[in-house]
């Protein structure tokens, strides 16, 4: 799935208008994300930020101008399992009974598909996805009844399970305790600096943000602040298996049993 | 006892086997997504089809189940329109269902039928055509549910990850609407327009008592929902009650019984 054109237009805005109620929330916005690029998405409440992403991966419509991922109208875009999408964290039932498993399986079921069964290999992806996000004793539990960071992995995992391009990620950490934030963090920097994986990631966090990406914001639209790591600023060793990665990242935080504070890495 | 034997019992027995199944699949979806009240909407519409039936002399039940099914479609019209105010476009519809089935039951005040049968269910009245009726809606429903039972397990779970997956978001809300629309049309006969809802809801209701996946979730609603049919059709044969209300209230006990055991075992763990 991944694409080693260097550089390629992952997303487009141009000019993009949108409004609630003849409210403008955006107005003639426009910014591209290359690949590889890490897009950070500071903002007060309603200053857009989701809206944005919404109109992104095609859940809202622009009044006006044009959105186009990996350089097609997001109207005609086909590849969805080239996009990974962590949704925040209280948008789903905690009594809505499904297991850890059945939500990270759920991660391949892009495009509709007559009597689809989860086969050896469908399987085999799940257990590498758990394993990576370290939740696989959770795997037969009850999704609401996990911590607020377990949710997260295991969302992580349904959006790393197709090996995406993309990954989106609307306020992932929104409810989580700081330690959790920081690991979560970590995983996210060292997935986007050994992996040919391209980040818009929406945040509340302006500290975390600015500690990875910088302390001044790339561009400005109303009350939106996009900060961004261009891809050209990481090395260009990109590991291919993402699965394999996370485990040794996994395994190496487990044997140095030492806390990886954000600065060290950034 | 003799009732049992009866030919109109075995038929009634064969469509509560049925409907059994199909009912309570549907609600776990429209339960999950909180939308418990399509199914009062859609058989509340239908009560309109059927006095239309009657008043047009064509076969009830097909008249009811054209009513729910263009009810379906506004109603997801109306939930766009609506969208953070959903449960309006529920209310809306269900009133303007019940404002002409009273309007088409006061014009048709000169046949005589027994409407109390529609509104309540009943074992008497089932005859070889509605058996077909709800013999065709089982396998419209389980082919469709079956074939897509991945995919509608994403959009119950989370709506916009179905939507950023690229599934068809608004053909499945359609789909949900249209199969639960058929079940009910089709149900009304033996467990009556103003119960057969509790057919969809309360197997799903004590599904999320007891059931830790989606998958146990759709065994649970399939087999409470087969007990209290079978158990309620056959009480309600050898007492002569009504079929819908005896089906109900068993449902009703069956959950409180879950809800007990629930309590009882976590006093004791």
């Amino acid at each position: 799935m991944q694409n080693n054109s260097c550089h390629q237009d992952i997303i487009t805005l141009e000019d993009v208008s949108f409004s609630y109620q003849n409210q403008a929330v955006h107005k003639g916005l426009n910014f591209s994300v290359k690949e590889r690029d890490f897009i950070g998405l500071i903002g007060s409440n309603g200053a857009g930020k989701t809206t944005l992403l919404r109109m992104i991966v095609g859940l809202l419509k622009p009044e006006s101008g044009m959105i186009r991922l990996f350089g097609q109208p997001v109207s005609q875009f086909k590849d969805w399992d080239r996009i990974g999408y962590v949704p925040q964290k209280n948008s789903f039932n905690p009594l809505f009974p499904a297991t850890v498993r059945e939500v990270v399986l759920s991660g391949l079921y892009s495009r509709n598909k007559l009597f689809r069964k989860i086969t050896k290999a469908d399987q085999k992806k799940c257990d590498d996805a758990l394993h990576a996000m370290n939740i696989e004793d959770l795997a037969v539990k009850r999704i609401g009844e996990l911590s607020g960071g377990q949710q997260q992995r295991v969302f992580l995992a349904r959006a790393l399970i197709n090996n995406p391009s993309l990954l989106i990620l609307d306020e992932p950490t929104v409810g989580i305790d700081s330690e959790t934030q920081e690991g979560f963090f970590h995983m996210i920097k060292h997935m986007h600096q050994h992996h040919n994986i391209t980040f818009l990631m929406v945040s509340h966090d302006m500290e975390m943000i600015r500690s990875y990406l910088g302390q001044q914001p790339a561009a400005e639209s109303g009350k939106l602040k996009f900060y961004k790591k261009h891809s050209h600023e990481l090395q260009d060793c990109v590991e291919n298996d993402l699965t394999h990665s996370l485990k040794e990242l996994r395994q190496q935080m487990e044997s140095r049993r030492e806390v990886v504070t954000v600065g060290d890495l950034s | 006892m003799e009732i049992l034997a009866s030919e109109f019992f075995q038929r009634a027995l064969i469509g509560g086997v049925l409907i059994g199944i199909t009912a309570p699949l549907m609600g776990i979806f429209l339960v999950l997504r909180r939308l418990s009240m399509i199914g009062d909407t859609l058989s509340h519409v239908s009560i309109a089809g059927v006095a239309l039936g009657f008043l047009l002399g064509v076969y009830p039940v097909a008249v009811g189940l054209i009513f729910a099914i263009i009810a379906s479609f506004f109603i997801e019209k109306l939930r766009k329109t609506y969208k953070s105010y959903a449960e309006l476009s529920i209310a809306i519809i269900m009133s303007g269902g019940v404002a002409l089935a009273s309007i088409l039951f006061t014009m048709g005040r000169g046949y005589n039928v027994n409407v109390n049968g529609y509104l309540f269910g009943s074992i008497l009245t089932l005859d070889n055509v509605d058996l077909i009726t709800i013999a065709v809606v089982t396998v419209v429903v389980l082919v469709a549910i079956i074939s897509q039972q991945k995919e509608l397990f994403l959009l119950t779970f989370d709506e916009d990850a179905a939507a950023v997956s690229g599934l068809p978001v608004r053909f499945y809300n359609v789909m949900i609407s249209v199969l639960t629309a058929l079940v009910i049309s089709a149900s009304i006969k033996i467990v009556g327009a103003l119960l057969v809802s509790a057919l969809l809801t309360i197997p799903a209701a004590c599904s999320l008592i007891i059931a830790r996946s989606f998958r146990q979730s759709v065994i649970t609603v399939v087999v409470i929902g087969e007990l209290a049919v079978v158990l309620g059709l056959v009480l309600a044969g050898v007492w002569n009650l009504a079929p819908g209300g005896t089906i109900v209230l068993l449902l009703i006990v069956i959950m409180l019984v879950l809800m007990l055991l629930k309590r009882g075992m976590r006093m004791g763990s």
